[in-house]
């Protein structure tokens, strides 16, 4: 059965080498900056007792203020898991920094999220419509939308 | 003709002459008691067990509705309803239809078992161009019919008749496969009131 870490630990852990990287944490869950995003991902990847080698998916929720992407990590080595989340804001061009550097099976899911919600994905290699035809207006999972 | 040339070339006198000639005449018509059967006699005892007179139509229209192949358009989940129809229990081959084909160059009925997407419809639509004449269509299922419950989504297409034109409509979601055998007979009774005259694709 796999473990899930307590995410309060974890933020201990990653505030310890990037401070002020840490928005709040709980039992469950680690809310990062965006900005910090792609250190603390890396930190989490390549750190030998966490070792979150497996990204299981990425999803996003629209909360009308700030959209919230959500990363569920799991360590195949270690048999233990994590969630990461992260925020972005604004509604016109709400943009994130890309983790399939780090994970190459986020490339499908974060295109599915630049689809239907609209965040950009920085350093993507191949951020187009995926579900959608090209052409197609809107972003049909906001809350707005329609 | 034969024989009679060679009694007259032979050199006898006029008597013998004569009864060589009446002998050849005795053996024909000994041989001769019985008439000669008629050598297609057998075919016309066959035409008449087996010609029956009717109509261009008739004949047209009896041969297409009881060998509907479909092709295959199964999009969804209404499909698991369409392979019941097809399988043993209910059995589609009772009405010469078994044969689901894989392209639809010798298809000549589409069942559209599905939702259909827009970003599907180019390929349903090329499907369709790609029968041959005559051809039809059935929807099938409350998505085939008017997108069912996905009617409002920006991604279905609001019913099959958006993109080819559609014969028979079937209700349900999914329809049993009973009722997607009343909607085969449906088509078939439509398919039975064609006429080439009408009709200039015939």
């Amino acid at each position: 059965m796999t473990v899930a870490l307590s995410g309060e630990e974890i933020a201990r852990q990653i505030e310890e080498h990037f401070p002020g990287s840490i928005v709040e944490s709980s039992q469950d869950t680690v809310l990062v900056k965006s900005e910090s995003l792609l250190k603390v991902a890396a930190f989490l990847k390549d750190t030998p007792n966490l070792d979150f080698d497996y990204l299981t998916s990425i999803t996003a929720v629209d909360y009308y203020d700030y959209f919230e992407v959500i990363y569920q990590l799991t360590s195949l080595q270690h048999n233990h898991s994590l969630v990461v989340k992260t925020r972005c804001y604004g509604r016109d061009n709400p943009t994130l920094p890309s983790v399939v550097g780090l994970w190459r099976g986020a490339d499908f899911q974060e295109r599915e999220i630049y689809d239907l919600m609209g965040i950009r994905f920085e350093g993507h290699p191949n951020l187009k419509h995926i579900f959608l035809w090209d052409g197609f207006k809107g972003h049909p999972l906001r809350k707005d939308y329609l | 003709m034969a024989f009679v040339f060679r009694v007259m070339s032979t050199n006898y006198s006029k008597t013998e002459l004569d009864k060589a000639e009446g002998r050849a005449v005795e053996l024909l018509k000994e041989r001769s008691q019985q008439p000669i059967p008629d050598p297609d006699k057998w075919l016309d005892e066959e035409l008449k067990r087996n010609i029956l007179l009717t109509s261009v139509d008739a004949m047209l229209n009896w041969s297409r509705r009881s060998s509907l192949w479909p092709v295959v358009c199964f999009p969804a989940c209404c499909a698991f309803e369409f392979i019941t129809t097809a399988a043993s229990r209910f059995d589609i081959s009772r009405f010469g239809m078994e044969i689901i084909r894989a392209s639809p160059r010798q298809a000549d009925l589409m069942i559209t078992a599905g939702t259909l997407t827009w970003k599907m419809a180019p390929q349903v639509r090329r499907i369709y161009d790609q029968m041959p004449e005559p051809k039809w269509v059935i929807a099938m299922g409350a998505c085939a019919i008017s997108g069912g419950t996905f009617v409002q989504s920006y991604s279905v297409v609001p019913g099959y008749n958006r993109i080819i034109p559609v014969d028979v409509y079937i209700p349900g979601c999914p329809p049993r496969p009973e009722a997607l055998l009343y909607g085969i007979g449906m088509l078939q009774k439509k398919i039975s009131k064609r006429s080439i005259i009408t009709e200039g694709r015939g």
